[in-house]
């Protein structure tokens, strides 16, 4: 378990780093906080010649709200995210979110950007993300571009960012009022990836329906992160009874393709989406609510 | 190689390193500091918990030249004047250790998290404990152990 | 038990704090991985990606031309000192490392010596071996098929892959319990492998000294003296004689079992330092120990049970298949390949049993060591109480009803059991009633009714467990030949303290503390002035370890005898300095004194500078004794737990809402302690209930590798335990005591699959294999009609 050797830098600006990624090509990797990565040098299964850490980087461990979004800098880290008083008190979802990934000694360590930027679709980021309409921000030598969330994982680990650009900040549109969200994830000890997790956002409009804004991301199910496009279409416009919820929740399990492993049979596992989709709807629902 | 400068339990540490050096043998082979123990490598277990800049992190997935500049607790670093924290002394009390292996390890997260949680339920105890794995205890004492620390603090301030 | 000694002193009864803590606390304990010494050289093993396969071809050049790289040892080099093979516990051979074939993955085929672990990492990736893969076998039960590919090649005229057939008890007189039933139940029992996990994972540092051909191997070990004489036989021949060998177990960061084995790393590490002249260091990461050693369990079971329509079980029948993987590595006395799994009629009154056993070999790492257990009891121990509690639902009486029926009763003390066993003592009522009252069992029941009625599912379980530790008694138990006896050796200073030293080693039980308590019982020395050193080969008395719950019931009264020995000599000597006869002397904690007269004392540390200063005529100076203690009958201690469990209907997750525990193991020298290793032990219970397996794939390769895939269980996994004990001592021993380390593994098990069965039993589930995970409740939840 030990790694193979690589050269090191920690540039001190933005710039620097992706300059020096610009020349490095894809024989640099990005170690921000490293909780996936180091692990997976130790093991040898990747061994990147060089390794650009933008640790040292300042001004990128911001939580914000500024014009219409909540934004989230490259260097926040998971713990960050569950002690910010601004994501408990308008994004529920998001404490949910980061509340179960890893341990909290990993989410110590661990950052908001990377868990997307990994690629990964077991990470828990991802799904909470397409549900919340999420922009990522990409810069690289050419400026910087916003990146629908749901345009980030075209496959299986692999990720929209280009070679020489870096993840520098997760947007997300500041909800309307009469929003609710939650993220269900089931596990099978503290620390497991998901064996499924849903994410749900809705939105109610003054007669009590499901506006447009409705969003349903899947976790661990296919071989990205899952927008449940035909779950949400169908739930817009709809007062989410009971009968709505079990239609929805079935939709959604419709739409993912989990395989056989070690978590668990693809069959269960569809189940899982349908069981926690409807769960999360009526937890969102509950939120809007002004319930916890 | 690479010169870092590191501050351990207070101490300034000057060595050349290898990049991939990581945290937890930096401290245990070149400090030769070996209250920090490794049991899992793939970050699950927390035997190589330290405190890095005032957060519990996992020694073993951190490179030591990322701690360059920057003050590292480990549990040598807990006694003070010749006295026990309030968590090493709840441990001793409530028998929280058996075989100590993962000791330091809880004793670390511990020193963080009472840091940030006067009063804890015991469900977040156990929750702030869940990325250190005991195989010994079954935990129910080291969650006393807390609350012990726990209620010596609220009585005599921090230690 | 009111102590008999004053908190000050410390003896039996109080709950002492622990001797060893302070150094733990502060980080100065001295695990194997924290010794380094000059020169050292850091060892790391290359391993098999197959699971079986042929080595075509080894080239070391790349690695050894590695700056750092010392030497790359190779199965061929060792074959030219005859150590590429070694005998295991059970006399079976095992490679160190392979010349010709590989036969599980993992497995180690070459270690790289290099001036760093770095180093010797990069070593072990420059080592280039060409395999030629061959079928492998992975199901035990296919291995004994006729066409199964023979695996043992090295054997010479194995034909199969069958390792051995054992069987016990009277197969006619069961036979007829069941033809005369009026109910049988039958059901298939898997118990899986498992791994120990330890957090400290194995490994050691070696280091043989040219100039004067000793070698001293600090090691991950739980049976020091065992390994040192183990050494001695298989590397005689190489020169390493045994009074050149010390083994030295230093603070061990948790047992379990996994530490009992000699493993090749240790092996090729002594060779390494034997072949170089420098000190060698070989530590496992987690992946290598999750990979190739300390694995327990593996029995596929088909048991049976013979009964009558009221509830009164007659008949039990098991048939087992043990998957050893490539070789019978297990650890258990030489006499018993099964261990002690002729437990299996556990608390009950039965007339007759049998049990067959047979062993095969398989494509996996060696397995059947303890994972916290007896030799094999857990596996006994889940068995009847998983049948007894299929009939108990079978004929529809209450569980509890059921046990109360069939538990032995106190009167029948000591009791025969059909398999043989002569059990010391036992009230099993009185631990389950106690039980009952604890969690309100009677509530619990109109609850679950409740719950039934709108659609919920509860289920409580009992798991009333017989444990049987204290191996053993040199008439059947020994291992490769050494008799199961253990030892302590006590010296009083002249000062009035106290050193004993014992053949066993803590890994964390806390013997340091619970060994002074005895002798404090015993000679009235306060704890704090008493050292226990127990783990160098070069100063303890020979021992055969810890492991299998026998330090207390073994080592423990060994301390006691000793202890007595020393009291005998101390009553001349005070007899000598009050001038008064032996027999007019009266010994309280502490002191003798002249009967009648209780101011004419003399304090045991008087005594003690007496027996270097003013010894008496005619009786040696000095005040020490050895004992090697040879049980006469094991230890049985007992408990009865019971689990309450909620099933979620939609996700199939189980949550164990409440367990309480009421342990009995006899007289309690340490209650803290007794009950930190009932923590413990249940929650290596809950773990293989609940969590962890070691599953292969068809190709032989592990798919519970590392902590991601074997689950250990957290704090937030792991219940808060309700602990209560009854007391019944045990008749034989010294001290009334029983051992305990390992009855809530041994028990826990069974009472979680009998709430998880009982929350589902009316709808059709009779079984369900651990570990119990979501998946599996849903399949069988989703199979007979219930969904969210």
């Amino acid at each position: 378990m030990i790694p193979r050797s690589f050269e090191y830098s920690a540039p001190g600006t933005l710039d620097e780093a992706v300059a020096l990624l610009q020349k490095l090509g894809s024989d640099a990797k990005i170690l921000s906080g490293g909780q996936s990565l180091i692990p997976m040098m130790k093991l040898r299964l990747a061994s990147p010649p060089h390794i650009v850490d933008i640790n040292r980087i300042p001004g990128l461990d911001y939580i914000t709200e500024k014009d219409g979004f909540l934004r989230i800098g490259a260097l926040v880290r998971e713990s960050d995210l569950e002690r910010s008083e601004l994501v408990r008190s308008r994004f529920p979802i998001l404490v949910d979110t980061t509340s179960v990934i890893a341990d909290p000694l990993v989410r110590n360590q661990a950052t908001v950007c990377g868990n997307l930027a990994h690629g990964d679709p077991a990470n828990d980021h991802p799904a909470t993300m397409l549900a919340l309409g999420a922009i990522v921000v990409a810069v690289g030598p050419r400026g910087e571009r916003d990146v629908p969330v749901e345009n980030f994982f075209p496959a299986l680990f692999t990720t929209a960012l280009e070679a020489d650009e870096i993840l520098r900040e997760i947007k997300i549109p500041i909800p309307p009022p009469s929003t609710g969200g939650a993220y269900l994830k089931l596990e099978r000890k503290v620390g497991d990836y998901a064996t499924a997790g849903v994410a749900v956002q809705i939105t109610l409009n003054n007669s009590g329906a499901c506006t447009a804004a409705a969003g349903i991301g899947l976790t661990n199910v296919g071989f990205t992160p899952i927008k449940a496009v035909k779950a949400e279409a169908f739930v817009k416009g709809k007062q989410l009874d009971q009968a709505a919820v079990k239609q929805a929740s079935e939709i959604a399990a419709g739409e993912s393709h989990p395989v056989d492993d070690i978590r668990g049979p693809a069959d269960y596992k569809r189940d899982l989406v349908r069981v926690l989709t409807a769960r999360a709807i009526v937890r969102a629902l509950e939120r809007v609510k002004g319930g916890v | 190689m690479a010169a870092i400068n590191v501050k351990v339990n207070g101490v300034d540490h000057k060595a050349e390193v290898e990049p991939r050096l990581l945290l937890v043998h930096f401290i245990r082979e070149v400090l030769r500091l070996t209250g920090t123990h490794i049991g899992c490598d793939t970050s699950h277990c927390g035997a190589c918990t330290v405190v890095l800049d005032g957060r519990a992190v996992k020694s073993c997935t951190v490179f030591a030249i990322q701690a360059d500049g920057r003050e590292v607790l480990t549990v040598e670093g807990l006694e003070q004047d010749g006295k026990l924290n309030h968590l090493q002394e709840g441990f001793f009390q409530e028998h929280g250790l058996q075989c100590g292996f993962c000791t330091p390890g809880m004793l670390m997260t511990g020193y963080e998290f009472l840091k940030n949680n006067a009063e804890p339920s015991e469900d977040e105890i156990r929750h702030a404990i869940s990325g250190n794995l005991c195989r010994c205890t079954g935990y129910v004492n080291i969650v006393k152990a807390y609350q012990y620390a726990a209620q010596k603090m609220r009585e005599g301030g921090a230690q | 038990m009111t102590p008999r000694t004053s908190p000050e002193v410390g003896g039996m009864g109080h709950s002492v704090k622990r001797k060893e803590d302070p150094r733990f606390l502060r980080g100065q304990g001295n695990y194997v991985d924290d010794v380094v010494l000059p020169d050292m050289l850091y060892l790391d093993i290359v391993r098999s990606p197959y699971a079986h396969a042929k080595i075509t071809n080894i080239d070391t050049s790349k690695a050894l031309a590695i700056p750092g790289v010392a030497a790359v040892i190779t199965g061929k080099d060792l074959a030219q000192y005859n150590l590429h093979w070694m005998p295991t516990l059970m006399s079976d051979t095992q490679m160190v490392l392979p010349v010709e074939k590989v036969m599980y993955q993992a497995q180690e085929v070459a270690a790289v010596l290099a001036t760093s672990r770095y180093v010797a990492a990069d070593g072990v990736d420059a080592v280039e071996i060409d395999y030629d893969p061959l079928p492998v076998v992975v199901d035990p039960k296919k291995a004994l098929l006729p066409d199964a590919p023979v695996l043992r090649t090295d054997k010479e005229g194995k034909k199969d892959n069958h390792i051995w057939h054992w069987e016990w008890g009277d197969k006619a007189a069961t036979d007829k319990t069941f033809q005369e039933a009026e109910v049988t139940v039958q059901e298939d029992i898997y118990i899986p492998r498992i791994h120990v996990s330890s957090i400290e994972t194995c490994g050691c540092v070696a280091h043989f000294n040219k100039v004067t051909g000793k070698l001293t191997v600090w090691m991950t070990t739980q049976a020091p003296h065992a390994i040192r004489t183990v050494f001695a036989l298989v590397a005689g021949h190489v020169g390493l004689a045994e009074h050149k060998i010390q083994i030295i177990s230093p603070d061990i960061g948790g047992g379990f079992g996994g530490k009992v084995p000699v493993y090749p790393g240790y092996v090729i590490a002594v060779a390494a330092s034997v072949l170089t002249g420098k000190p060698v260091k070989w530590i496992e990461d987690r992946m290598e120990n999750l990979q190739a050693d300390s694995f327990a369990r593996d029995y596929h079971i088909s048991a049976e049970l013979a009964g009558k329509k009221d509830g009164t079980i007659t008949g039990l029948r098991i048939k087992t298949i043990a998957d050893h993987g490539y070789t019978d590595a297990a650890a258990n006395p030489s006499k018993f390949p099964a261990g002690l799994f002729h437990i299996c009629t556990g608390s009950y009154d039965l007339k007759a049993a049998h049990v067959e056993v047979d062993g095969a070999y398989t494509n996996k790492p060696p397995g059947g060591i303890a994972y916290r257990c007896s030799f094999r009891v857990t596996e006994a121990v889940h068995t009847i109480e998983r049948i007894a509690d299929v009939m108990a639902h079978e004929i529809g009486m209450d569980p509890a009803e059921f046990r109360f029926k069939n538990f032995i009763k106190p009167e029948q003390f000591p009791y025969k059991s059909a398999l043989g066993w002569e059990y010391d003592s036992g009230n099993y009522a009185a631990a389950l009633k106690l039980a009952m009252e604890r969690i309100e069992y009677d509530e619990l029941r109109k609850e679950q009714a409740e719950k039934r009625a709108r659609g919920e599912l509860t289920g409580i379980g009992i798991s009333s467990f017989t444990e049987i530790v204290g191996a053993g008694p040199s008439k059947h138990f020994d291992i490769l030949g050494l008799k199961m006896f253990d030892s302590a050796e006590i010296r009083v200073h002249p000062t009035g303290k106290v050193i004993a030293r014992f053949g066993t080693k803590s890994q964390g039980q806390g013997h340091e503390t619970t060994y002074a308590q005895i002798i404090a019982e015993e000679l009235g020395f306060p704890v704090a002035d008493i050292a226990v050193e127990e783990g160098d080969t070069d100063t303890a008395p020979y021992g055969l370890g810890t492991y299998a719950s026998r330090s207390t019931p073994v080592a423990g009264a060994a301390c006691a005898m000793a202890a007595r020995k020393i009291r005998d000599k101390a009553r001349k000597i005070a007899a000598y300095l009050l001038e008064a006869h032996e027999d007019d002397l009266e010994w309280e904690p502490g002191k003798f004194f002249v009967k009648g007269s209780p101011d004419r004392a003399k304090t045991i540390q008087e005594i003690s500078l007496a027996a270097y200063t003013n010894h008496p005529p005619g009786v040696e100076a000095g005040l020490e004794a050895v004992d090697y203690y040879d049980p006469p009958n094991l230890t049985y201690p007992f408990g009865s737990y019971i689990c309450v469990v909620d099933i979620d209907k939609g996700t199939g997750e189980v949550k164990i809402r409440r367990f309480v525990a009421v342990d009995d193991c006899g007289n309690i020298i340490n209650p803290m302690i007794v009950e930190g290793q009932i923590h413990g032990g249940l929650t290596m219970g809950l773990a293989p209930a609940m969590y962890e397996e070691i599953q292969y794939d068809e190709s032989g390769n592990n798919l519970n590798g590392s902590f991601m895939n074997y689950l250990l269980p957290t704090a937030v996994e792991t219940p808060k335990w309700e602990t209560d004990k009854t007391c019944t001592p045990s008749p034989h021993h010294p001290l009334g005591a029983k051992g305990v380390g390992e009855s809530a593994t041994v028990g826990a098990p069974a009472a979680i699959v009998n709430a998880v069965v009982d929350a589902m039993w009316h709808l059709g589930v009779r079984h369900i294999d651990i570990p119990i995970t979501p998946a599996k409740v849903w399949k069988l939840l989703r199979e007979n009609g219930v969904s969210e």
